[in-house]
């Protein structure tokens, strides 16, 4: 049965019909049209739909709509702060740390949640962190790259 | 297993191609009427064999077509200046948006971010047998710098005879043709009218050599990189086109299966649901995922099942059913492995088994088709977007012409994406959608269990060495998995070798390297027993028995960079290393793994790949897929395997298929060889196929356990 649900997302509210048992990830893709967070598995073990709910990374896929409803929640489109890409969007181009891409926001995503939390993490925590963020084209050292040249960049940008 | 996959000749190098198309659709006759109108209608589409065109079985045989010589085919000089490439390759993270644009750019001498590439369109660019076999580098690349050569002496011919210059004084580069003596120039856009577009480059065309390119050979960053950042491209799974309707597939409990009994009567209440029921297919479309899941629910359906090959049999049944074979490319021969055995000091005979694997692409199967006034447009992730018209075409009983497949850059294939299934099912749906698109976006576990596999296998090996190390006989037998691989590039006089069909048991096709992988597994482990049994230095050993210069300078420079032979400076520690040669590409790979006993656990520490496929295009995007070969390379090597039983996957799912992940990613040095005298081979697959033999010998070498499946599964070798 849908019910009217209040989301905040990238910083404006949506008003959304949805059974509440609904994933989130296919409100923001079906719904709303925020496809830059993918499908991958539908069962929270690649990491695709990664989105930050209240600033942490969580699998959208296995959040009910019903469950986001009080904290805001960040998509890959709501990074880029006029036409400047966020910190770890910026380091993914420059380390060109991607090859189909498919799994590019998840890892972003996860990375910002990371890098919130600890800004300085050690490659092992890096790994630790996007263990759960699959990459089938294996460009992981390249994303290791990039997440710490992230955390260079936001170290320099809060000094 | 449908009839025709059972009939269908086989190709084993082109693996890919017997996985035929999972539905062939009855329609029904008023749709049939509404097609061709009362009356028996027979389309023939001419087609002509050109040599320029590698040709490729597709469902009807062999598919061949003249590719267009016009330069304006490949080609277009915009008034503005952009210049748009043409090609039927599609993009799949491989990086050929960027370097195909290179290539242009470097050839016509204009500016890089000046040239866009229409790729993978059949409305739009050249016939293409699909993106496979590492040929868009080998054969495309070519093609596009012909096409651009041919346009630029165009241009500068026309700047000749406007100003009265010789050609020969003039130079064309930056976009534009100068007078270096009198300083005149004209820019390309300028120059370019429909007359360069309707003429056919010349037989022999001055085609710049490598050592001359600018543009080319330089690590441009991929195209559209931003896009993918943001979160802004569209894939197919993304696309959201007007009134769109979302399906769903009810898929048959197992393989094989058959629909005995059907009753949508409680769909018949549903609102705005298209649902189709034709033979053993059924789906439903909807204005929402949920309401055609709902739809699906709803039915109440029987299914017949048949009795099916488990996991736990394969082996044996693959060499149990193994077909006589009678074609002579199936087979080589030459001197006599009797008389190579007779006069060995050392004698091998080893058996390896490799299991069916899954390509997992993270973006699962996807289309979204509509059709408009009887014609069909099919937007889906697919490395072979001109089969897929044609299974359309076939299906729907259209002319192909009022067919069109677009391929969104997609998320990745590797050889998974050779089939138009999501494509027919999605158009199915649409055929009563009353126009509106339809799109499906198949669930992980389908993509598991209705895609296709890589081919297990079995390779027999039995061979000979003399005292002193020499190949005396050589003898080589596949069964099921496949050819690609399977001419051993080291010297023997007495050999034999054979690839042996067998019908499939799961759906199988391609693959990133077909069989090389088996193939290279089963001769580098058996070369590195080889060398133990001799004993000698297992890459002594190897170049001992290697005359091919190329393959040599991989292991030589590898075994440099890696410091072999090493000293073990640890308990547990073990080193390895495998070579091969495939599709023009030479690799070779050198792996260290430490074997903890205590914790039951193997790591693998270290890898070092050498990888020389003649001249390279852009050493980064080369870079990216070298090294993301070897990490997928390392999930077959020590982990994937499909499991099955009663016509089911066993492991259906993320959870209990175990992907790579970046635990799993050991320290990594990837060593690019340029060799600019060679022409350009493809990368994507070749740096994948030495990976499980160097670990595999590593094993060995830290445990004198010799392993011979794949996958490898070390730790289940120390019990004991």
């Amino acid at each position: 049965m849908a019910i009217s649900t209040e989301l905040e997302i990238n910083g404006k509210r949506y008003s959304v019909n949805y059974p509440p048992d609904t994933p989130l990830l296919y409100v923001l893709r079906d719904e709303l049209g925020l496809t830059g967070t993918k499908y991958g598995c539908g069962e929270g073990m690649c990491g695709a739909c990664t989105v930050l709910i209240g600033g942490t990374a969580r699998r959208s896929c296995q959040i009910p709509v019903s469950a986001a409803v009080s904290r805001p929640i960040t998509t890959i489109e709501g990074l880029e702060k006029n036409g400047a890409l966020h910190p770890v969007q910026q380091a993914f181009l420059d380390a060109g740390a991607f090859q189909c891409a498919y799994c590019t926001s998840g890892m972003i995503m996860s990375s910002i949640s990371l890098l919130q939390s600890n800004a300085h993490p050690s490659t092992g925590q890096i790994v630790q962190s996007l263990q759960g963020n699959i990459c089938r084209c294996g460009t992981h050292p390249r994303i290791i790259d990039a997440v710490q040249r992230a955390a260079v960049t936001m170290q320099e940008g809060t000094k | 297993m449908s009839k025709a996959e059972e009939t269908f000749l086989l190709e084993p190098e082109r693996y890919e191609f017997r996985a035929m198309p999972m539905h062939q659709f009855a329609l029904g006759r008023r749709d049939f009427f509404k097609i061709f109108g009362a009356g028996l209608a027979v389309f023939a589409v001419a087609k002509n064999v050109s040599a320029m065109q590698e040709t490729a079985p597709g469902p009807h045989g062999y598919h061949n077509e003249e590719l267009p010589k016009e330069i304006g085919a490949w080609m277009h000089i915009g008034e503005d200046g952009t210049v748009t490439g043409f090609a039927g390759k599609a993009e799949i993270g491989q990086n050929v948006r960027t370097s195909l644009a290179q290539t242009v750019a470097d050839e016509l001498g204009v500016a890089f971010a000046s040239v866009r590439m229409v790729l993978a369109d059949t409305a739009l660019t050249p016939f293409d047998a699909g993106t496979f076999g590492s040929r868009t580098t080998a054969t495309i690349t070519p093609q596009l710098r012909k096409v651009a050569a041919a346009a630029r002496e165009l241009l500068v011919e026309k700047a000749s005879k406007q100003w009265n210059v010789p050609a020969d004084k003039l130079v064309a580069g930056d976009g534009k043709v100068s007078d270096p003596a009198s300083g005149k120039s004209l820019r390309y856009s300028e120059l370019a009218r429909e007359d360069i577009g309707t003429q056919k480059p010349p037989a022999e065309d001055p085609i710049k050599p490598a050592s001359h390119w600018t543009i080319a050979g330089k690590p441009v960053p991929k195209v559209d990189a931003r896009e993918f950042v943001t979160g802004g491209h569209r894939y197919t799974t993304d696309m959201r086109p007007e009134g769109m309707l979302y399906a769903k597939i009810l898929r048959p409990p197992s393989f094989g299966a058959t629909l005995i009994d059907y009753d949508d009567s409680r769909a018949k209440a549903l609102k705005d649901v298209v649902l189709v029921h034709d033979g053993d297919f059924v789906g439903a479309a909807a204005p929402t995922v949920p309401a055609a899941e709902a739809a699906l629910a709803s039915l109440r359906v029987q299914w017949k099942e048949v009795p099916q090959i488990s996991d736990q049999e394969i082996f044996s049944y693959l060499k149990k059913n193994a077909q006589p074979s009678h074609e002579a490319r199936f087979r080589q021969a030459k001197g006599s492995v009797d008389d190579g055995l007779a006069a060995a000091a050392h004698k091998l005979e080893t058996s390896y088994t490799v299991a069916y694997i899954a390509h997992a692409p993270l973006e699962p199967r996807a289309a979204v088709a509509q059709w408009t006034d009887g014609k069909l447009t099919v937007w889906m992730g697919t490395q072979r977007p001109f089969a897929v018209r044609d299974d359309l075409a076939d299906i729907f009983h259209v002319q192909e012409k009022n067919v069109r497949v677009i391929v969104p850059d997609t998320g990745s294939a590797y050889g998974g994406k050779h089939t138009s299934d999501a494509g027919l099912e999605a158009a199915r749906l649409a055929r009563g959608a009353g126009g509106r698109p339809v799109k499906l976006v198949w669930t992980r576990e389908e993509e598991f269990t209705w895609a296709y596999f890589r081919p297990a296998g079995v390779i027999d090996v039995k061979s000979g060495i003399a005292a002193d190390g020499k190949l005396t006989a050589w003898e080589f037998h596949n069964y099921h998995s496949g050819m690609s691989g399977i001419d051993t590039p080291y010297v023997v006089a007495n050999q034999v070798t054979e690839y042996h069909q067998v019908p499939l048991v799961l759906r199988s096709g391609s693959y990133r390297g077909l069989a090389a992988t088996a193939n290279h597994f089963a001769r580098e482990t058996h070369m590195d027993s080889l060398a133990h049994a001799a004993p000698m230095d297992p890459l002594e050993f190897r170049l001992k028995n290697l005359a091919d210069p190329r393959m040599r300078a991989v292991l030589e420079t590898g075994a440099k960079a890696f410091g072999w032979p090493r000293q073990k400076s640890a308990e547990g520690q073990g080193f390895g290393v495998a070579a091969g040669y495939e599709k023009g590409s030479y690799v070779a790979t050198f792996a260290e793994i430490f074997v903890d006993r205590m914790k039951n656990a193997v790591s693998v520490k270290k890898l070092v790949e050498v990888f020389e496929c003649g001249a390279i295009v852009n050493p980064d995007g080369l870079r990216n897929q070298v090294v993301g070969a070897m990490i997928q390379g390392l999930g077959g090597a020590l982990f994937e395997s499909i499991q099955f039983e009663k016509g089911r996957i066993s492991n259906a799912h993320f959870s209990s298929y175990r992907v790579p992940r970046f635990r799993d990613v050991p320290e990594i040095e990837a060593i690019l060889l340029d060799r600019k005298d060679i022409p350009s081979a493809g990368a994507g697959e070749t740096p994948i196929m030495a990976i499980a033999p160097a670990i595999g010998n590593a094993f060995f070498d830290a445990t004198k356990v010799r392993l011979t499946k794949l996958p490898l599964q070390p730790e289940l070798h120390l019990l004991g």
